[in-house]
């Protein structure tokens, strides 16, 4: 099968989307390794046809097991990815404990060796104890990414096993601060074909044995489909790290315009808020960029003024938004500056504001400057599109709703549960088109020499 | 029919050609000249030469030389000190004292350089000017910026009030008043300060030499028309204005610097050859573009490989204008020299209103064959970059080409980013692209 891969190396998280020849999404993937480009460009591409293979693996069961409800496959397919995340989890986790064993045994840490490996036994003892629950049927976590995952496992565990004396908190938490950036730049195998197995196997133990050899069966067939990359596309704040010839490289507001207009064909005006900028696009009817902004010298108003702000509060990132919905009035922030920001919210909570209110004002204070790149890049028209991490963010989305409304009145705003892959899927479409296009030249030269 | 290779892919023939990198005739000229220039001026206190403080815009070169006096230009000593990396320091320097932030870098650069010693682009220290000639008075910050330097070194001061062209036309009126000032203000100003008497007819030869050089930087800058353009009209073009928006109006070795420059480039439009930049030849020329507003000089090496990395060529630039028009049909008019000397300071490029501004943009995109614009905003200077968005707009509208918009500064480093940069230029240079892909297909 032949494969076209868009890949988008952000300043949080790297993504990355395969489309088959026919410019359907088949996988995607991200990761939050930010460790280096090539590293987290390499696992987003592996995790990304780690879901196409899920998508043939669902597709091949359809066929197989036509005559069953299609919500039970569904069901299957669900057990079975989940089966294959606690896999990775699993390989991943051994890896940080091995990391840490490795770690133990340098110098540094001679004097305590002793005392501190049996607690480290019992730490890694009680993640892989509690490994299974984090990926039950409808377990909820707080991020999908490893890192955070096994992060807060490791320092509900540590607090527990860590003695003050000998092997205390703090050094436990160092080994795993130092282990975890060492396993993010390992090689691991997480592929589909590695890990399918025993993921399988787990999932059909109880099954009915046909509904098991069907499984076993579209398993295989989805970990042999070969599967040919034809091309790929980066963009991002990495591309020019990326392995590709200069011109697989486009820039992320081109992919970002074409991004959102494959997902919603009426879209005129994209916003992207990432990490580290905010993009303000307009695009025609053919998702060609006809104008953009962005932000320039400073970051405020980007995603990581949020991050900044939850490490201000000690909150999630993903606690921030519903925290600001629940604001009763929204507090006036003056100051869009991300560093300025943390001494208003001080301030602010020392005068004795609630902080649902000191975040719903924050929040609008950051779609504020986003307004204003809309502003300059030509408006808001209809429809209007918004993607980039912060889109997620529902509090972000009342305060842009609102604004909009204010200043352009009725727009239809599409947001995409998918919007952080907007940038990957573009760079795709950007991959399958550069190809269609070749070939288009290549017949032509064809037929003009015949 | 298997041994038919496929056709190039777009892009895969080299954009620079390294084996290029010479020095043309007219570079090392023009750095003589420039060289000769600072030498000048840093002798002065020896050889008891005046010295007067002024600007580009506007400026007085040849009433200047009348007079056996010696310009100072802050401008230029501000943005050679962002070109060699001291920027930076003066202009924290001027802060320490109390300037602003927000205060134009140029201004922050000059008077942080007079209190480090007042060094020079050569190394040389630099004399204190003995008048201040305000000969331009459409940036208001001149303005303020003579009476701090009036502060600073002491010294008598004239300001020639130039009006503005609000109308997008110079009237008679206005010249008149110009004309009325140069005769009983400035003259007798530089009369007082030179011991020398004004002769109107050494003028009018200064005069005939300066339209001569005009006529041959037209041509260099008109040269930008062929394809390939054999110059680059921003970052080539600064300098090629070098000597003409300095000392060297009105002078003979200004028009020999011209002549040859213009016959370089008319060679090189002969050879069908591209322009010249710090990495060689451009052999592959993919984008025209006409750039508005001036260049960063901090990073100015950057600022360029960002453009012919790319194979962007800039066609033709207003800030290539601050200086003077010529390309509109300006000379300098040895037949009618106090009012030609009124009308260069009344036409110069900053002198224009908005509309003036967006018609002349339209008119290179169309006249230079150019794929798009892009106007680089800079933090200094208002008087720049108020209204830029609008120009941005309307010239969009007009010529149906794709606009592009950067901010950097002129001389403050901390206010170039890079990264920031480069991805605004790559991805509007993508955009140009697909229009034009998606325009040939249509």
């Amino acid at each position: 099968m032949k494969c076209f891969v868009g890949i988008d190396l952000g300043s949080t998280t790297s993504k990355a989307v395969v489309l088959d020849s026919d410019g359907e999404i088949l996988g995607r993937g991200i990761t939050n390794s930010r460790s280096n480009y090539e590293m987290a460009s390499a696992i987003a591409r592996t995790e990304a046809y780690v879901t196409t293979r899920f998508t043939l693996f669902e597709r091949d069961l359809a066929e197989r097991l036509c005559d069953q409800p299609e919500q039970e496959r569904g069901a299957l397919s669900s057990a079975l990815q989940r089966a294959f995340r606690l896999q990775q989890y699993l390989m991943q986790l051994e890896s940080l404990e091995r990391t840490t064993e490795d770690l133990l045994d340098t110098r540094r840490y001679a004097p305590r060796r002793a005392v501190v490996r049996p607690r480290l036994r019992d730490i890694f003892g009680r993640l892989q104890d509690e490994a299974a629950a984090l990926f039950a049927a409808g377990a909820k976590r707080r991020s999908d990414f490893f890192r955070d995952i096994a992060g807060s496992a490791y320092q509900a565990a540590a607090e527990d096993f860590a003695d003050p004396q000998d092997a205390p908190f703090g050094l436990l938490l160092a080994l795993y601060d130092k282990a975890i950036l060492e396993v993010e730049n390992e090689q691991l195998e997480l592929g589909f074909q590695a890990n399918i197995g025993p993921a399988l196997e787990r999932v059909i133990a109880e099954a009915e044995p046909a509904i098991a050899d069907a499984c076993r069966a579209a398993a295989e067939s989805a970990a042999n489909a070969e599967l040919d990359e034809v091309r790929a596309v980066g963009t991002g704040y990495g591309r020019a790290r990326l392995p590709f010839p200069r011109d697989q490289i486009r820039s992320e507001i081109l992919c970002h315009g074409l991004g959102a207009h494959a997902m919603f064909p009426n879209t005129r005006t994209v916003l992207d808020i990432g990490g580290q900028d905010t993009k303000a696009i307009q695009v025609d009817d053919a998702g060609i960029v006809t104008s953009f902004q962005m932000n320039d010298r400073c970051a405020a108003g980007c995603g990581r003024y949020l991050g900044y702000i939850a490490d201000e509060m000690n909150l999630g990132l993903h606690e921030l938004g519903p925290l600001a919905q629940k604001a009763e009035r929204k507090v006036r922030i003056s100051s869009t500056c991300t560093v300025f920001a943390g001494a208003e919210l001080r301030e602010r909570l020392a005068l004795g504001e609630r902080r649902e209110d000191i975040l719903g004002g924050l929040h609008r204070a950051i779609v504020l400057r986003a307004m204003s790149l809309l502003a300059r890049s030509g408006g808001v028209d209809d429809e209007f599109t918004f993607t980039g991490g912060v889109a997620n963010n529902a509090a972000a989305v009342d305060a842009l709703r609102d604004l909009v409304g204010e200043n352009y009145g009725e727009r239809q705003i599409n947001i995409s549960p998918d919007s952080i892959y907007t940038g990957a899927l573009g760079a795709a479409i950007f991959a399958l088109r550069d190809v269609q296009r070749e070939a288009m030249k290549s017949e032509e030269s064809m037929e003009a020499v015949a | 029919m298997t041994n038919i290779p496929p056709p190039p892919m777009p892009g895969t023939k080299p954009i620079l050609d390294p084996k290029s990198v010479v020095k043309d005739r007219s570079m090392e000229f023009q750095k003589e000249l420039i060289g000769s220039y600072y030498d000048r001026l840093a002798r002065s206190p020896e050889t008891g030469e005046k010295t007067v403080a002024t600007f580009v815009p506007g400026n007085l070169a040849e009433l200047i030389q009348c007079f056996g006096l010696v310009p100072i230009l802050p401008e230029i000593n501000a943005l050679q000190s962002g070109m060699r990396k001291q920027s930076g320091h003066y202009i924290t320097e001027a802060e320490r004292m109390g300037h602003s932030e927000d205060v134009c870098t140029y201004v922050k650069c000059d008077i942080g350089m007079f209190h480090e010693g007042n060094v020079g682009p050569t190394g040389a220290v630099l004399p204190t000017p003995d008048h201040l000639l305000l000969s331009y008075t459409g940036c208001f910050t001149f303005m303020k910026w003579f009476e701090l330097l009036r502060e600073e070194y002491g010294c008598p001061s004239t300001m020639l009030q130039v009006p503005y062209q609000a109308r997008g036309e110079i009237t008679p009126e206005m010249k008149a008043y110009v004309v009325k000032q140069l005769k009983t203000e400035v003259i007798p100003a530089l009369e007082k300060l030179s011991g020398v008497k004004f002769d109107i007819d050494l003028l009018r030869e200064k005069l005939t030499l300066s339209a001569r050089a005009e006529d041959d930087l037209v041509a260099v800058l008109e040269a930008a028309k062929a394809r390939p353009s054999p110059i680059d009209a921003y970052f080539g073009g600064v300098y090629y204005i070098g000597p003409i928006f300095t000392a060297f109006r009105g002078t003979q070795e200004g028009c020999d610097y011209y002549r040859v420059l213009r016959e370089e480039v008319e060679e090189r439009v002969r050879q069908r050859r591209g322009p010249t930049t710090p990495e060689g030849e451009m052999t592959d020329e993919r984008f025209r573009l006409v750039v508005e507003g001036p260049p960063n000089w901090t990073n100015f090496r950057e600022f360029w490989k960002m453009f012919y990395d790319e194979g962007a060529v800039v066609v033709a630039s207003t800030y290539t204008k601050v200086g003077g028009l010529y390309d509109r049909g300006f000379r300098h008019d040895p037949s009618d020299p106090l009012g030609s000397l009124a009308e260069y300071c009344l036409g110069c490029y900053t002198n224009l209103s908005l509309p003036k501004r967006v018609e002349l943009i339209s008119d290179y995109v169309e006249e230079y064959g150019a794929d798009g614009f892009l106007i680089n905003s800079v933090k200094s200077c208002a008087s720049f970059s108020a209204g830029q968005l609008l120009i941005l707009r309307e010239v969009e509208k007009r010529t149906g080409r794709a606009g592009g918009f950067i901010e950097s500064d002129l001389v403050d480093p901390r206010y170039f980013s890079g990264a920031n940069i480069k991805n605004r230029i790559e991805s509007y240079l993508q955009m140009v692209e697909q229009k034009r892909a998606a325009g040939a297909t249509a």
